[in-house]
């Protein structure tokens, strides 16, 4: 059983942060992928296809919103503006014997393209934290849900992390 | 662009078109610059060591992305990539490079899947399929599904 004070973050979410997704960063991202679609390369193929503009890769919503000024990392399972309420979480697994994280995998769904120029507010929500037994003893999965909505306020995606400590 | 795929092309148990990558320090360079994870985890071989991962190892969020590609690819570009997931099961190692621009010798990583299911929703056309990457070993280290809306010929 995990104590109350790693559950009680259970619901707790975070603030929004803002992601832009500039043309510059979409090329990067797919060519760090070896993805050659004239979609995320060619403005003029891109202007005449269905998007009508340069879009980013599914999963991708920009330099990452979350990260702080000279962040190393953050995983996709920490939540954005909460470093406070984070850094409790992170101190309450420790103690409940689970001090390491581990990127365990990811959930998306997808409502709409992400275009070039794109401006994302980014919202994300501590969804569940469950103990599991496995082979090689107890872990912890921590599940963090963050939502995107474009500028127009439509929603974009829900994408689920899965941190799996132990 | 590759062909456009059609609801009515597709049966359930089809392959979904295998795209090769080869992970190399280079991309995994590109990688943690592009997605702003700079854990040296994943550029740095006596870091990596120390955290008993031997040494650098691949991005989970990189193989991600290729099967996000072996999706967007395979669906072609009037279809949706509706569902996405995968879960980092296993690690990966990188190739070093051997010039400059090539690796050395060594594994190739193939990003597969197949057809699960076929159907129609709200007047949607729909293909669920299994997604995996499979290292050199044909070994499963990333498994997932995806859900894409294809057009349909009508």
């Amino acid at each position: 059983m995990l104590p109350e004070e790693v559950t009680k973050f259970i619901g707790q979410g975070a603030g929004a942060t803002v992601a832009e997704v500039e043309k510059g960063a979409i090329k990067r991202f797919a060519d760090a992928v070896d993805d050659a679609n004239p979609v995320y390369w060619d403005e003029e193929y891109a202007r005449n296809s269905r998007y009508g503009s340069l879009i980013a890769p599914p999963g991708f919503f920009g330099w990452p919103a979350k990260l702080p000024r000279g962040a190393i990392f953050q995983r996709p399972t920490d939540v954005s503006d909460a470093a406070e309420s984070r850094g409790g979480l992170g101190l309450a697994l420790a103690k409940a014997g689970y001090p390491r994280g581990l990127d365990g995998g990811i959930e998306y769904e997808f409502f709409c393209p992400v275009c070039a120029g794109d401006i994302l507010t980014v919202k994300s929500v501590i969804k569940d934290i469950v103990e599991r037994e496995g082979k090689t003893g107890n872990m912890a999965f921590l599940i963090v849900e963050t939502t995107y909505h474009n500028q127009n306020g439509a929603l974009v995606a829900i994408a689920r992390a899965t941190s799996i400590q132990r | 662009m590759a062909k456009q795929l059609y609801w009515e092309d597709v049966k359930v148990d089809d392959e979904v078109t295998p795209l090769p990558k080869v992970a190399t320090s280079l991309m995994l360079v590109k990688w943690a610059g592009a997605s702003g994870d700079f854990n040296p985890l994943h550029y740095d071989d006596s870091f990596a060591s120390s955290q008993g991962v031997n040494s650098r190892i691949v991005h989970g969020a990189l193989k991600r992305q290729w099967l996000v590609q072996l999706m967007t690819d395979w669906i072609g570009e009037q279809a949706t990539l509706k569902k996405f997931s995968c879960r980092y099961r296993a690690m990966d190692w990188p190739r070093k490079m051997a010039t400059i621009g090539t690796p050395e010798e060594g594994e190739t990583w193939y990003c597969k899947g197949k057809v699960t299911k076929k159907y129609v929703e709200d007047g949607e056309h729909y293909v669920d399929c299994e997604i995996w990457i499979e290292n050199g070993k044909g070994e499963v280290t990333t498994p997932g599904t995806a859900t894409a809306i294809l057009p349909s010929r009508g």
